[in-house]
């Protein structure tokens, strides 16, 4: 990750899943969860705590369906009330009645549905918040290996894509299946209750209409993927373009980028155009299907009364039942759609809160303490690689005594942080041992080993917060007065003081430090933190020679009396240091001090000369 | 937002002509089909009707529902048709515009700004066509229709309706006037959620090694509970919207069933039944009124943010460039020779120069290092060689023509650049290494492209890889390390052939041993060619033909590596701060 980490932190958000572009909820491209039932339990379980709460919501949900279904009911018979009155005079005492009971039910279901809300808005927030704060927390006790096998932003949409869908599709297709549900077997079951005749009647004819339109679900299903893809695609190649716009240019590759551009564009277009058709038809399609539903019912049912089997008022009811129970069908289509996406994208959350967690060490006791420790460090017949088929670190064996500089050197991507990764228990040792004052790292907690190294890293990491909180990072009881001394000593307190809030100052995208006063508060950082033993890593570039300068100061001062491990690029640092350890392809291939190893001609003697070996 | 509409095509602006039309045609049918319902009714409530006619007249029903909803497949056909051609079009008009930009266009905007004006706008704009042609055009028509329809019917039913038309409105207005605000609070707590995550990711180990995971949690926390809570507020505050439409709704349809009860009780015999079905009729068209107002009040809500978009991509449109081709596209005759003469250089707007006054001349088979700390103007040279901007004075010439007289194209034919970030496309190594056109020739011979990763030291590492020279590289070449993509970028330039090789900062992520071999290779192809190295590293440059040393965008000095030392105080400087002086001596 870039340096710049913190200043670009806003900049880039994790990548949206789903359709840029619009369409229905419902006719989107559904993710398949991999184990639906198992899933969903595992939800509900994780979730015990608001189902409670989720139960009166859907109680009320389901009581204000029903409050739908009998106002229209209610209403007509008022219009019946009224149409009997048209000869003789309309009974004005039964109107109020009806209306009075209609006025009751409105308003309660407007109470019961906005309580409903209500407590669904609750129930959403406080899963997410806790899938999240888990998430959060689960971040810090997963090995380091784990992250080597997965992005960030994939952990970053997790956290918060993966959560929002949870949340609001659960929301939102528990109380659409709650009320569909409801309204469905609700209608189903006073049609039944009234004739068998005209309810086959309007199963029939509604089935016809959803097979028609699950027809077309399925069609567009493939053309909303395919609109994904281009647009991914497209998105993708935009991206690229853009940052890469210097080089497109230098190189004349407008008009070939140009060319592939239009094509993927033209893709998209076709692809979108087919998908939003298809799923624009969805509306009035369901709609023609309610009138198809209407006339069978009205001829049917003419049938019927002709034969004397069922009374007009019969019609008129199904007239009514069949619109609740066509409705409901898509809705549960949706629903059921819906569930799917949240349960996968349930499954992705649980995945990374049942990843192995680091070993629990809470038994062990022993414990090294700072001010005691001295500082002798060995490596005795270490074994080591990140996959175990893979070993990339034989047999090392080393000894760093107390106060002594121990370079660590070798090309580009030979492994040089392997050593920083074991010393620190980042990753552990497959065999052997490196020992704290004959202690074995491994008997000591991870937090113990931590505390007793400080550590600057190149990738100076800064986050959102003040110069104080970046500075102290954790630590507690820091004076203000050992934040001056130690400003002083890495050369920033000038700096930090010309500042308008001093300490206090945010560091955001708008303050400007620049890489070299980054690297300084690192390493102010490190000597806040205090430990008796050091890991650093020198910059290779990208910080101009006087700021070098104080860097180089401030690391010397830093390593006085600790035991210090340095990533070393410098000549200088590489030639005075106690102790050279020179890596190869993942392994530690020789040891010893600068006049030794020049001795030995072996690989480090090649690589120191390279450098000024003329040319030519 | 009006002006984007001008980039409609003739054809289109008919097809939404006709989409208008068929749409009044499906609102009169919609608005037609309740005619045809009641009939049915009334002929099974008719005595002695026969089957045959609750069939007449159901055909006749179906045949209207059947005529809607074949003209509302067309109205979905055209509006969709012209939504994604329209998009399309302006997709493809703010893409090319912004890679005819140049750099300091790009910079105005900023490239990730441009990225979501060139994508998520545009999805904007097409998401307000598909749906908002449709729904605009239907409300409006749609209200019209019902409106003629009940008109002067009586004044107490059209009272009761507009109270319910504006309590709706009010009540959306008011919810989006409290709710909007907080939707953009959300999106940014949501990225500060994000920053929070990122943070602790990228810096895990240090995390790690100060022991602070509960401080990180506790700020994690913090930004958590700050997102939830104002989610949970937009929740409930939106909570009203659904309750209180159906109660508006119920509530109207009530009170009209209500009125209409105590007018017909009032009105005389004979009006009764007239009064009767007009109550009947009003209730079903008021009903479509409020609904049609509801949409197009949700319309002028969505309207604003696709009005953002529009100007956002307008702006892009608007933009004009600055730096314009030439039309030399050769140079002089015989002169191989790169010239900087008296150039200085301030970014627009920008008060400072960050170059002043910089001359100096590089022959062919000769290599101009330039070295400096950051910020010193480096790569800005380089910019104005390629001509990503024009200096401000002076004037830079290539083969003894002025760059602003070069077409673009010709001038970069002759430019072999490797930037300062190692940039690949997605595709292959060959995609890569032979990028671009150079005098409109755009391939490359698998023994070019060998030999370019050769040179630069990449052909170990691809030969290594499963598929050679047709291995996949990932977008912005993820899945290769930092030296492997500086390689393979030098590589890029070599298989160009070019005259002048310009190497901004580009063996930084080389280490030492393969930086040497490198540069020996390269020296034996660039025997012909200008070589122009920017560096920090003194170990790179320290064999070039003159060193060019620029402190504040100012020559420093001029020299050789030994002249600089012995009178160049910033060059002993740098010198000294990356090598000890026993290591400088022994030279």
């Amino acid at each position: 990750m870039s340096k710049k980490e913190y200043e670009h932190g806003t900049a880039k958000t994790a990548p949206r899943r789903g359709p840029g572009a619009g369409g229905p909820p419902g006719t989107r491209p559904g993710e398949k969860a991999k184990d639906f039932k198992g899933s969903i339990v595992k939800l509900l379980k994780y979730n015990k705590a608001v189902l409670p709460l989720m139960g009166v919501a859907l109680v009320l949900s389901f009581l204000t369906s029903i409050f739908t279904i009998i106002s229209p009911d209610k209403l007509k018979e008022m219009t019946a009330e009224i149409e009997k009155g048209l000869i003789a005079s309309i009974d004005m005492q039964a109107i109020g009645n009806i209306a009075v009971f209609l006025v009751v039910i409105i308003l309660l279901g407007a109470v019961f549905g906005y309580l409903h809300s209500v407590l669904m808005a609750i129930v959403t927030q406080r899963v997410s918040r806790k899938l999240r704060n888990e998430i959060s927390e689960k971040i810090n006790v997963l090995p380091l290996k784990y992250f080597d096998n997965t992005t960030f932003g994939d952990v970053l949409s997790r956290v918060t894509n993966d959560v929002d869908t949870v949340a609001h599709t659960l929301n939102q297709s528990a109380t659409q299946l709650v009320n569909s549900i409801t309204l469905f077997v609700g209608s189903l079951l006073m049609m039944l209750l009234t004739d068998l005749t005209m309810t086959i009647t309007a199963i029939v004819s509604s089935l016809i209409g959803f097979v028609l339109m699950s027809l077309i679900m399925a069609s567009s299903q493939k053309y909303f993927l395919g609109q994904q893809k281009y647009l991914g695609d497209l998105n993708g190649h935009v991206e690229e373009i853009y940052a890469g716009h210097m080089v497109m240019k230098a190189f004349n590759g407008q008009k070939k980028e140009g060319i592939a551009f239009d094509e993927v564009n033209k893709k998209l277009a076709d692809s979108a155009f087919k998908a939003q058709f298809l799923s624009g038809l969805m509306h009035p399609i369901m709609g023609f299907v309610g009138n198809l539903g209407y006339v069978a019912v009205c001829v049917v049912g003419a049938i019927l009364t002709i034969n004397g089997k069922i009374d007009f008022a019969v019609i008129v009811a199904f007239i009514m039942y069949i619109r609740y129970f066509t409705q409901p069908m898509t809705q549960i289509a949706q629903a059921a759609t819906n569930l799917q996406s949240t349960v996968a994208a349930a499954e992705r959350v649980f995945e990374f809160l049942e990843a192995e967690e680091m070993e629990d060490e809470s038994h062990k006791e022993t414990i090294l303490k700072g001010e005691d420790v001295i500082g002798n460090i060995s490596f005795e017949h270490v074994k080591f690689g990140y996959h175990p088929d893979k070993i990339i670190i034989h047999d090392f064996s080393a000894q760093a005594k107390s106060g002594e500089k121990i370079a660590i050197v070798g090309p580009t991507g030979a492994g040089k942080t392997t050593l920083v990764n074991l010393l620190m228990r980042f990753y552990e040792v497959n065999e052997g041992n490196i020992s704290i004052d004959g202690v074995p790292v491994a008997n000591l907690t991870r937090e113990n080993v931590n505390d007793l190294f400080g550590m600057v890293l190149q990738d100076t990491w800064l986050f959102e917060g003040t110069i104080r909180e970046n500075i102290v990072y954790g630590k507690e009881g820091i004076t203000d007065k050992r934040l001056d001394e130690v400003c002083k000593t890495v050369g920033m307190l000038h700096f930090i003081r010309t500042l308008p809030k001093g300490y206090d100052t945010v560091l955001n995208d708008k303050v400007n430090l620049s890489a070299g006063q980054k690297q300084l508060l690192t390493i102010a950082r490190a000597m806040i933190e205090d430990a008796p033993m050091l890991i650093l890593d020198e910059a290779t570039s990208s910080v101009d020679t006087r700021t070098e300068v104080l860097i180089q100061e401030a690391m010397d001062r830093l390593m006085q009396g600790r035991t210090s491990f340095v990533i070393a690029h410098r000549l200088s640092t590489i030639r005075n240091a106690d102790l050279i350890l020179v890596m190869k392809d993942g392994d530690v291939i020789e040891s010893g001090t600068h006049e030794a190893l020049i001795q030995q001609n072996g690989f480090y003697a090649e690589l120191y000369n390279s450098q000024f070996e003329k040319v030519g | 937002m009006i002006r984007i509409f001008k980039y409609l095509q003739k054809r289109e602006l008919i097809l939404i002509l006709v989409t208008f039309i068929l749409t009044g045609l499906q609102v009169f049918l919609e608005l037609k089909l309740p005619e045809y319902m009641s009939r049915i009714t009334n002929v099974i409530v008719a005595p002695g009707s026969a089957l045959q006619d609750v069939i007449t007249a159901g055909t006749y029903m179906l045949l209207c529902a059947f005529g809607g909803l074949a003209v509302s497949v067309l109205v979905g056909f055209c509006s969709t048709r012209v939504a994604t051609g329209f998009s399309m079009r302006l997709r493809a008009a703010v893409y090319h515009k912004v890679t005819d930009f140049s750099l300091e266009e790009i910079n105005e905007f900023s490239t990730a700004s441009l990225i979501t004006r060139s994508t998520n706008d545009i999805v904007q704009i097409q998401m307000l066509l598909v749906m908002g042609m449709g729904i605009i055009f239907r409300s409006v028509l749609m209200a019209t229709l019902a409106i003629l329809k009940i008109r002067a019917k009586s004044w107490q039913w059209t009272f009761s309706t507009g109270v319910a038309v504006l309590l709706l409105i009010m009540i959306i207005v008011i919810l989006m006037i409290v709710a909007v605000p907080k939707f953009k609070l959300i999106q940014n707590m949501t990225d500060n959620l994000n920053r929070v995550t990122r943070e602790n990711l990228t810096g895990i180990r240090v995390v790690r090694a100060y022991n602070a995971q509960k401080f990180q949690q506790g700020k994690f926390r913090e930004a958590n509970d700050e997102l939830t809570d104002t989610h949970l507020f937009v929740g409930k505050t939106m909570a009203i919207m659904s309750p209180g439409m159906s109660i508006i709704m119920s509530g109207l349809s009530l009170s009209i069933y209500w009125i209409g009860a105590i007018l017909i009780q009032e009105a005389a015999t004979a009006d009764k039944l007239v009064l009767f079905s007009d109550m009947v009729v009003f209730s079903s068209y008021a009903m479509q009124v409020v609904m049609s107002f509801m949409m197009m009040t949700m319309i002028f809500l969505i309207l604003p943010r696709a009005a953002v978009s529009a100007k956002r991509i307008l702006e892009v449109l608007d933009t004009k460039k600055k730096i314009t081709d030439g039309t030399e596209t050769q140079g002089k005759e015989g002169v191989r020779e790169v010239t900087f003469d008296h150039v200085s250089f301030a970014y627009p707007d920008a008060g400072e120069e960050v170059l002043s006054d910089i001359s100096f001349s590089a022959k062919k088979g000769e290599t101009v290092a330039f070295i400096g700390s950051t910020g010193c103007g480096k790569t800005t040279l380089v910019n104005l060689l390629v001509r990503f901007y024009d200096v401000t004075k002076g004037a830079v010439y290539v083969d003894g023509v002025n760059v602003k007289d070069y077409k673009c194209e010709a001038l970069r034919d002759k430019i072999g650049l490797v930037p300062q970030r190692a940039t690949l496309f997605a595709g292959t190594i060959r995609s890569n290494v032979g990028y671009g056109d150079k005098n409109g020739v755009s391939e490359y011979t698998d023994e070019e492209v060998w030999k370019a990763l050769e040179i630069a030291q990449a052909k170990e590492f691809v030969e290594k890889l499963e598929d050679g020279l047709e291995a996949h590289v990932a977008q912005g070449g993820s899945n290769f390390s930092g030296g492997q993509k500086q390689r393979l970028s030098i590589a890029r330039a070599i298989c160009r052939k070019p005259d002048i090789y310009v190497f901004d900062d580009s063996f930084s992520a080389l280490d030492y041993k393969t930086d040497r071999i490198l540069r020996g290779e390269l020296k034996k192809i660039t025997k012909d060619a200008i070589t122009l190295i920017v560096a920090q590293r003194i170990g790179t440059i320290a064999d070039a033909d003159c060193i060019v040393v620029l402190d504040d965008g100012r020559v420093a000095g001029m020299g050789t590596h030994k002249e600089l030392l012995a009178n160049c105080e910033v060059y002993r400087q740098i010198a000294y701060s990356q090598l000890s002086k026993e290591e400088l001596e022994n030279e």
